[in-house]
């Protein structure tokens, strides 16, 4: 300090500002080449990393989903199309306060409690920046309401969606199926689940279900820039996705309404094949549902209503229903006989209204408390005589009745082309062994042979039973799907029919036999499906039955009228025509519908009808 | 006639000549930044006039008059501080206005010249370089209005009028030794100030700077945006306009504080350098006209502005590159916005001032 004393001495003080200044000029300099050298690092040596990340965080590439496939019926009637319509839509990452939103959308259109229900629990899962459909089918003054409000909404779009949609909704919910939203469970079983990023929705039943892989087509993708707040400012790319392929069904919607119509009320379960090809022309399931209820999500309330009704709607009675099949068996059976030498045509039994086996007391009832008397095979078929059935079993004995039922498809799985098929049951000696740990009674033998006891079958399998009867022993496994068309290049695929193995005969002439029985059971005059016969242009070959839905003690009158309505036997038919060439081959149960002759019988009438003849009531060529 | 107009109106051409390149320059990013908006620009330019009107009136005042001035500013400066934490606007999460009721008024912003202009008058009146007491009445000078600045809370202006003083001390030729011994007393006081001194956004902002991945979606976007915008332009860049980043909303504050990224993104390392040199000669030619002031007042303030601006320029550069934590300063002259600028352009008008009233020389 005191080398510079306190006077100031300007020449000095500019020289040393000089100095500072220079050491400021370097300082500055080091700082912009500290700043070049960041920029270079940046710029240079990351440019590459740097250029990846704008990429990445501009160009984003989305799915399209494809267009899934039409089906139709027989006649090209549309059974399941897309349809499109408007669809209120939510961003939940755009959205700043769901609650208010949702209120001030509420305010604006009809939103239920259910739709906000199913909209929280998509919302659950739902993917980043994807969209939360809160309210379907917007008409126009909803979508107008909602647009001249959105600036108000912000995250909240109308979008235009195709929807799968059912135009005879019940009428084929439980051959066509639906479609719902994918679940997790789904999500995870997907053999490619990059197929699906861009779907939403699923086959859950049905043809939906089981062509799944065919009708769902192939993702495509777009390359979009978007900006920071995820919205799509532009396309740079496209793949378009392949749409599905359409399928043409082998059911006949008029078939499947008459049917349908022809049920008037009750329940059961009505299917109609092909013998030749074993074409399904109708499955029908009554009562049905409306399929559409399930595309966009059911709501509690109505599922509640449907899952719990006594008369269960959603149950498929011609895929899963399994029921006795009742005297139905009863031509089967016979042919059994024939064809093991049993009996001949000329064999008769006498019939007194009951049936014993020696050293047991309990006596087999018939269906006829006095009696048919002197009875042989054909009228045992036409009149569905019981106690010559409980003798001819007794012949054959559980093996070979089993075996034989079995190689024309009873109690076993007709592998037609609809998820979810029951196999039904056709006991033997083995079977009860393994699943009563009993021996197998040979009263039981006697049950069986009328289709009583342990067996099972549902309507498709004794449809099939009655096919392969129809068909001579040629057994084709039932196919819902006639034709598949790639809507790409118009390829059409026809599976062709798949022959099961059939069912060998010594004599030819025995399957005529039991036609001619068959036929009588229609046309005969003390046949038990005699009232179809009137004005029958053509030949008609059937059995009925019944199936008992409780046990009779012994000695009881039966009385029907004593017993509830729900508690009568279920009403069976099953029927081929026309006799010498036949074209189709139906099988019906009536739950509680009482007798097959006066209540299942009719509606077969009807189905074939509207099948074979034309509409001056003229058989078709 | 055009130079006597230029030396009555008291302007420094060449100066003049490279604010008017990088006004131009920061126009033609901001069009690009503020998506092409031309009210955007409109609006600069007033306050481009604005500003250039502000540093053309100080240009005409004699730095005499600046150093008879310059403790009452200082004192109306400070009371003006206190006047803001007290009765201050709350904008923006900070008080830092003055409503008078015509124009919100920053009193931060005049500190930025009047700090160094106060320890210029105190330095230059004694002896150079100064005594240890001097040196402490000058750093306490410079500390006042920082530490109340600081509270409002405004680090960035803290930061730049605190380095204004500073560098005035620097420049009186304070001894390397007493600079070493401040630099390692900082270090405990830093952590001080961090544990008692700053608030949780002002940390966080250190923290992301750290580490900006801890926090991608927060705190840590606008920086790895803006690192992305700059490293993807490249060396020529995406072009004018085609700036991906910038145009996409992926880059926040881009016209304001973050508009180096656009330029970054969209003229790449080659219009960054022509940035950094046009700055670089605005900068020298300061310093030419600190060396040639007549007296040490006017060297100790030009030199003290000058190395402000390049301090603006340092650490606006530096935090969005990624190089500095984020302290929210703008750009001078290219960053869209009022007050800054015209601090900015009124310490060139004193510059320019000190420049063009030279005194004949008394041999």
């Amino acid at each position: 300090m005191a080398l510079h004393g306190h006077l100031k001495n300007p020449i000095r003080e500019r020289y040393l500002f000089r100095n500072r200044a220079i050491v400021a000029a370097i300082g500055g300099l080091v700082l912009v080449v500290l700043l070049v050298a960041r920029l270079a690092y940046l710029q240079i040596i990351s440019h590459e990393h740097y250029t990846t990340l704008s990429q990445n965080n501009r160009v984003d590439i989305l799915p399209i989903a494809p267009t899934r496939g039409l089906i139709y019926d027989r006649n090209g009637v549309v059974l399941a199309q897309n349809m499109p319509s408007y669809s209120l839509e939510i961003i939940p990452e755009r959205v700043a306060s769901m609650g208010q939103t949702l209120s001030a959308i509420g305010k604006l259109i009809e939103v239920s409690e259910s739709d906000i229900e199913r909209f929280y629990r998509l919302l659950k899962r739902h993917r980043r920046f994807e969209k939360v459909p809160l309210r379907f089918r917007l008409s126009d003054e909803e979508v107008a309401r909602i647009s001249v409000n959105r600036h108000r909404l912000e995250g909240v779009e109308i979008n235009s969606r195709l929807t799968r949609h059912y135009p005879l909704g019940p009428l084929t919910a439980h051959t066509v199926g639906y479609v719902g939203r994918i679940n997790e469970r789904e999500l995870r079983n997907l053999k490619d689940p990059s197929n699906y990023s861009a779907t939403t929705h699923i086959g859950k039943v049905g043809v939906e279900k089981s062509y799944e892989a065919l009708l769902h087509g192939t993702v495509g993708h777009q390359q979009v820039e978007t900006n920071a707040s995820g919205r799509i400012l532009r396309v740079l790319q496209r793949t378009p996705p392949l749409p599905g392929h359409n399928l043409h069904l082998n059911i006949d919607v008029r078939l499947q309404r008459i049917a349908a119509n022809a049920f008037a009320g009750e329940r059961g379960a009505l299917v109609a094949l092909e013998p030749q090809s074993g074409a399904v022309l109708a499955l029908v399931s009554m009562p049905s549902y409306d399929s559409n209820l399930f595309v966009n999500g059911i709501d509690h309330k109505t599922y509640r209503a449907l899952s719990t009704s006594r008369d269960k709607p959603l149950f498929n009675r011609a895929l899963k229903g399994q029921y006795p099949p009742g005297s139905t068996i009863k031509p089967f059976v016979g042919l059994a006989g024939l064809e093991h030498q049993v009996i001949t045509t000329a064999d008769s039994v006498p019939c007194h209204g009951y049936y014993q086996l020696e050293n047991d007391d309990h006596k087999y009832r018939d269906w006829k408390k006095e009696g048919h008397g002197e009875i042989g095979l054909t009228r045992a078929i036409v009149e569905s005589c019981d106690v010559f059935f409980y003798d001819l079993g007794r012949m054959l004995g559980i093996d070979r009745i089993s075996s034989y039922l079995k190689a024309f498809g009873l109690g076993r799985r007709t592998g037609i082309d609809l998820v979810g098929e029951a196999g039904g049951l056709m006991p033997s000696r083995e079977w009860k062994r393994r699943n009563k740990r009993q021996p197998w009674f040979p009263g039981e033998t006697l049950i069986t042979s009328i289709g009583q006891g342990f067996t099972l079958s549902t309507p498709l399998q004794l449809a099939h039973i009655t096919a392969t009867l129809a068909a001579r022993g040629k057994r084709v496994q039932p196919a819902v799907v006639n034709h598949i068309i790639d809507q790409t290049s118009d390829e059409v695929t026809q599976p062709s029919p798949l022959h099961l193995q059939g069912v060998e005969i010594i004599d030819p002439e025995r399957w005529d036999r039991i036609f001619r029985a068959m036929t009588q059971v229609v046309h005969g005059l003390t046949g038990t499906a005699r009232r179809i016969n009137r004005n029958l242009p053509y030949k008609v070959a059937g059995k009925t039955g019944t199936a008992q839905v409780f046990g009779i003690k012994q000695d009881e009158e039966y009385k029907e009228e004593e017993i509830a309505k729900r508690l009568r036997d279920h009403a069976l038919f099953i029927s081929f025509a026309p006799v010498d060439n036949p074209r189709i081959a139906v099988a019906l149960i009536v739950e509680n519908g009482g007798s097959g002759g006066a209540v299942a019988a009719p509606i077969a009438r009807q189905v074939m009808d509207g099948f074979l003849l034309d509409d001056n009531g003229r058989l078709k060529p | 006639m055009i130079k006597e107009l230029i030396r009555r109106l008291h302007i420094d051409l060449p100066l003049l000549f490279g604010l008017l390149v990088l006004a131009a320059f920061g126009l033609t990013i901001l069009y690009s930044a503020g998506n092409q908006e031309f009210a955007l620009i409109q609006r600069q330019l007033l306050r481009m006039a604005v500003a250039f009107g502000v540093m053309l009136v100080l240009a005409q005042v004699n730095p005499d008059t600046l150093l008879r001035w310059a403790p009452w500013l200082y004192g109306i400066g400070i009371a003006l501080l206190v006047a803001v934490l007290v009765m201050g606007v709350v904008g923006k999460g900070a008080q830092r206005w003055l409503d008078l009721g015509v124009v919100r008024f920053q009193p931060s912003e005049m500190m930025k010249l009047v700090v160094p202009m106060m320890v210029a008058w105190y330095l230059a009146e004694r002896p150079i370089p100064p005594s240890t007491r001097h040196l402490i009445i000058a750093l306490l000078i410079v500390l006042v209005p920082t530490l109340l600045i600081a509270k409002q809370p405004d680090l960035g202006t803290a930061l730049l009028v605190a380095s204004s003083g500073i560098f005035v001390l620097l420049f009186a030729s304070v001894s390397w030794r007493l600079v070493g011994s401040a630099i390692l007393l900082m270090i405990p006081t830093a952590a001080l100030v961090w544990k008692f001194f700053m608030h949780d956004y002002q940390r966080q902002r250190v923290l992301t700077f750290l580490n900006p991945e801890s926090d991608p979606l927060g705190a840590g976007y606008h920086i790895i945006q803006s690192k992305i915008a700059i490293g993807s332009g490249g060396l020529y860049g995406k072009g004018w306009l085609n700036g991906t980043q910038s145009h996409l909303e992926f880059l926040p504050e881009r016209s304001t504080d973050f508009i180096f990224a656009v330029l970054g993104e969209e003229f790449g390392m080659m219009g960054a350098l022509v940035l950094l040199t046009l700055y670089m000669l605005i900068i020298v030619r300061g310093l030419l006209i600190a060396v040639a002031g007549q007296d040490s007042f006017q060297r100790l303030l030009s030199g003290g502005l000058i190395m402000t601006f390049l301090v603006y320029v340092f650490v606006n550069i530096g935090m969005v590159s990624g190089l500095l934590p984020v302290v929210g300063l703008p750009l001078p002259l290219i960053s869209y916005g009022g007050s800054s600028m015209v601090t900015v352009m009124a310490s060139f008008g004193i510059l320019m001032s000190i420049q063009t009233h030279k005194k004949l020389l008394r041999s």
